[in-house]
């Protein structure tokens, strides 16, 4: 009486790696977006190899130089060249926002699910803290923290993190409250596991899913505070080059010519998050068993 | 005239592995009062049967061949325009899940009095009043007061009711019920059931009734059709196909259904229901039949008469029959 | 034989929240909702009690006090001499190896991120000190006794058919060798062709593992194929338990009679008396004493204003009825 398995559709799984190939293939535009990502990642891994130039080397015969052979993005007031300082910026770039949200998305999880699987006073407590912290727009909250905390890489990480984690156990809570009604969440009690395993193993990786495109999506929003930052003059310090801090600097040449002193920087700026907010999508599907086997 | 009669209805869903047969072959008709029990396991093609009377088949499935013939028209020529008066007014469907079938967000007395205003071109007002009658007529106490009431707020009973009542709504002519009775409680299944029935024998309706409950089949149905992976293996008389079926399919039905009445050896019907992908091109039934034939796995077999009202689509029993004669 | 479960006056009330609840409760109308109202069994180890019932009668609720995943409000049960509503949180889980569940909605009960092997085997994980190696060979052993192949030890729940997955449930609630389990509708998401293989699955288990069963169900017809003895709810207390055949031969509660003669058999022409409750199912909320079927029986006295208790009519055979005599004389006619 021994069943094979019934579904009609979809034979055994396969690979991961043929998995994600087909997620991939089903969407041209996650995979643009992963293929700019991994391109300015590899870029930014690479730039001691690969940067044409020392970023910091100055170069006073060819400053202020629109792009040509030799400086591909041209140079800035000081003859440095665009392409290696862009390069080289691309590592806080990336780094700093995946850190933070990676940082954020952690104890954000954590405390939301606190949140929703304990309900009561505890949910009714956190709640109010989140949405206090909520109250303040996330720039204005950046900068206050900035300014307080003082702008070392380490610091802008936190402040980052903070802005985000309210909304992170926001969204956690609210799926937990949905997944803990379910009755997998009741199994899992009635075979005897406890309170902390119901929680971690059982529930939690069902509410992953909307974090993820959230996630993404912070990310890029990351990206853009700490330019904003940067921009404001409270981010990095020089002569740590960062996008926004270069486009900053550009903006003070819109009046005269030199258009490539802030249209790479702010174009890097905006295709990394545009690339950020696509991938979100089929890096949930990836992730979802569900979609396994699945066919357009 | 028959009220509808289907000659030859094939129904074909396009997936990414193939081409799938989800019906194939079926013919039955219905004359009007008469209430037909349409038989099968999930996935025998009752409820996509159902559907195509009603021409509500979209892509990627699509009717290949057959002919829905209702009152005179075929229903598989005609245009949608057409297609459209009938479905709602002459042929009204009652789904499966009552509950889900009805809007969250708009009052029940909204819903049915829309059907009136809409089929029957009546004011407002008057559809509310029409509507009150109509939840009376399937039985709903209180009747004014539940029109202002939302879906969540009416038990599974009282929700298949309304379904029933908006159904009806048109007077149609032929009625389509999807598993009328699954998920309620026993006591309310038998009142809908009656309602049902009292339905056929007052207004002269056919009821197309799809159960996979033999027990719902032998109160209320007059006639019954078996499905079995996309085919129609047998059609007959209530007391026939009850008391003496001739498919094998039909007889392993009726021997794994526990009974209140009796004690019986529970035999669970053997294998499971075929793909329907790469579909054999014999009788669908072969590979759980207890004693398949070679020409089983290689011809189909056509449904024949083999009584006044009793048709079979087995070589076995056919070949049983040249024997005999 | 020997009594496996015993439940005494089991009783599980509900707060009604919210502001109208509260000021109606300061206007002194009661507002608990008396899913469970004071019930009494015992099943026998070996035994299968069938438990039936309509929508709100307490049957699901009962299901989950027994285990404890509800807290009752009053009672007592005891499993093999141990007070399970005395455990603290430690001991009952670890008490969990002994009582499991097979929950209703196959799908809804796995979780739809964890694989087939990995549901199964968190029992062993759990409450055994089993090596890897040893937990999967029983993970296999008990995929093999409930009829499924091994190779869907790695399948997740939506590769797999209504049927498969409501083994992988069984499979999940034995593997642990438990002594006594909840079906909580077993059969009621499964097609009617697959319910017979359900049940011979069960009945097959029982037999070789020695398990007790508490069989809830509104598949009426199941339950007498597996239980032994059926109890009959209504209304959060049990009005009628009897052997098996004794309950669908003679049943005494007009409850039960009324449902009996609801159900539909597949036999043409046996149009049976149908004995109709009238009304709907009242509130849980505001019952008043004496019999709760009083305002819908078609026999019902002045007597039955009385509060009802569960007597022994027959020896094994007891029902919560003022109309029934000592000698079980059944009523024929509706007043």
């Amino acid at each position: 009486m021994t069943e094979a398995a019934a579904s009609p559709v979809s034979p055994a799984v396969h690979s991961r790696g043929a998995e994600a190939w087909r997620i991939l293939r089903r969407n041209p535009v996650t995979l643009a977006a992963i293929t700019i990502i991994v391109v300015v990642s590899v870029a930014a891994a690479l730039a001691s190899l690969i940067a044409p130039f020392d970023p910091n080397a100055t170069d006073p015969a060819v400053a202020l130089s629109p792009p040509s052979p030799h400086n591909w993005l041209g140079t800035d007031l000081y003859g440095r060249d665009q392409l290696s300082r862009l390069m080289y910026a691309a590592r806080l770039d990336l780094l700093i926002p995946f850190a933070a949200t990676l940082s954020a998305l952690a104890i954000g999880a954590l405390v939301g699910a606190l949140a929703g699987y304990a309900g009561r006073w505890v949910d009714q407590i956190i709640m109010r803290a989140v949405e206090s912290v909520l109250a303040f727009p996330a720039l204005v909250l950046a900068m206050g923290l900035t300014a307080a905390l003082g702008n070392s890489i380490g610091n802008i990480v936190l402040t980052l993190a903070i802005t985000q984690i309210p909304i992170y156990i926001r969204l956690i809570r609210g799926e937990m409250l949905r997944v803990r009604e379910m009755e997998y969440a009741e199994a899992a009690r009635a075979v005897g596991n406890p309170a902390w395993r119901i929680v971690l193993v059982h529930l939690l990786p069902n509410c992953i899913p909307p974090l993820i495109v959230q996630a993404t999506l912070a990310m890029g929003f990351a990206l853009l505070t700490m330019a904003a930052l940067s921009f404001l003059g409270l981010g990095i310090r020089p002569p740590d080059s960062e996008w926004g801090e270069m486009t900053a600097e550009g903006v003070g040449y819109m009046v005269t010519d030199e258009w490539w002193l802030f249209v790479f920087p702010g174009l890097m700026i905006m295709i990394s998050v545009l690339a950020f907010n696509l991938v979100g999508d089929g890096l949930r599907d990836f992730l979802d068993p569900r979609m396994r086997g699945v066919r357009s | 005239m028959s009220l509808i009669d289907i000659r030859g209805l094939t129904v074909q869903f396009t997936t990414d592995a193939g081409p799938v047969e989800a019906v194939h072959g079926v013919d039955f008709s219905l004359e009007p009062g008469e209430i037909l029990g349409l038989v099968g396991e999930s996935g025998s093609g009752k409820t996509v049967t159902a559907f195509s009377i009603l021409r509500l088949i979209r892509p990627p499935g699509r009717i290949v061949t057959g002919s829905i013939v209702f009152e005179g028209q075929d229903l598989v020529i005609l245009p949608e325009s057409a297609v459209r008066a009938i479905r709602g007014a002459k042929i009204a469907l009652v789904p499966q899940s009552p509950r889900t079938a009805l809007n969250p967000v708009i009052t029940i007395g909204r819903q049915i009095a829309r059907l009136f205003e809409l089929h029957a071109g009546m004011a407002p007002s008057a559809a509310w009043c029409r509507g009150i009658e109509a939840l009376e007529a399937v039985g709903i106490p209180d009747a004014s007061r539940r029109m202002r009431q939302y879906a969540h707020q009416l038990s599974g009973g009282t929700c298949q009711r309304v379904m029933i009542a908006m159904a009806l709504a048109s007077a149609p002519r032929l009625l389509i019920a999807d598993e009328p009775t699954t998920g309620l409680d026993v006591s309310i299944a038998a009142r809908i059931l009656d309602l049902l029935r009292d339905l056929g024998q007052r207004t002269d309706a056919a009821i197309i009734l799809i159960t996979h409950d033999l027990g719902v089949v032998a109160e209320t149905c007059h006639r019954v059709a078996v499905m079995h992976a996309g085919q129609l293996v047998e059609t007959g008389a209530l007391d026939v196909m009850l008391r003496k079926p001739a498919h094998p399919y039909t007889q392993a039905l009726i021997r794994s259904i526990p009974r209140i009445d009796r004690d019986i050896a529970l035999e669970p019907i053997p294998g499971s229901v075929p793909s329907l992908l790469r579909a054999s091109p014999g009788c669908r039934y072969a590979g759980r039949c207890p004693h398949p034939m070679a020409i089983c796995t290689n011809v189909k077999p056509t449904l024949s008469a083999i009584g006044s009202d009793h048709s079979v689509a087995c070589h076995a029993v056919e070949a049983q029959r040249a024997n005999v004669a | 034989m020997r009594t496996l479960l015993e439940v005494e006056d089991l009783a599980k009330h509900f707060r009604v929240g919210g502001l109208a609840a509260i000021t109606e409760r300061l206007r002194g109308i009661p507002t608990e909702v008396r899913a469970v109202d004071g019930i009494s069994f015992r099943i026998a180890a070996g035994e299968t009690l069938g438990l039936v019932g309509e929508s709100g009668c307490g049957k699901s609720t009962v299901a989950r006090c027994l285990l404890r995943l509800v807290e009752p409000t009053a009672g007592a049960i005891r499993l093999e001499g141990i007070k399970v509503t005395e455990l603290g949180r430690r001991a009952l889980r670890h008490l969990r190896r002994d009582m499991q569940m097979v929950f209703q909605d196959p799908t809804a009960a796995l979780n739809p991120r964890h694989s087939v092997k990995r549901m199964i085997e968190e029992p062993l994980r759990l409450h055994t000190e089993l090596l890897p190696a040893q937990r999967r060979e029983r993970v296999h052993g008990v995929l093999a006794a409930v009829g499924l192949g091994a190779e869907l030890a790695d399948r997740y729940p939506h590769e797999l058919s209504g049927g498969q997955k409501q083994r992988v449930n069984i499979a999940r609630a034995i593997v642990s060798h438990p002594r006594f389990v909840v079906l909580d509708e077993p059969t009621s998401a499964l097609d009617v062709s697959l319910r017979s293989r359900l049940i011979l699955l069960l009945e097959a288990l029982r037999d070789s593992l020695g398990l007790t069963y508490l069989f809830i169900s509104h598949d009426i017809a199941s339950v007498r194929y597996l239980a032994h003895r059926v109890a009959v709810m209504y209304l959060g207390v049990i009005v009628e338990i009897a052997e098996t055949k004794v309950l669908f031969s003679n049943p005494l509660h007009p409850y039960t009679r009324a449902l009996l003669s609801a159900v539909p058999i597949p036999e043409p022409g046996m149009r049976r008396q149908r004995i109709s409750l009238s009304g709907e199912v009242p509130s849980l909320t505001n019952l008043s004493p004496g019999c709760r079927l009083r305002a819908r029986c078609p026999f019902a006295t002045a007597k039955c204003a009385e509060p009802v208790q569960l007597r022994e009519i027959t020896p094994g055979h007891w029902a919560a009825c003022h109309l029934i005599d000592t000698r079980g004389a059944n009523l024929t006619t509706p007043t």
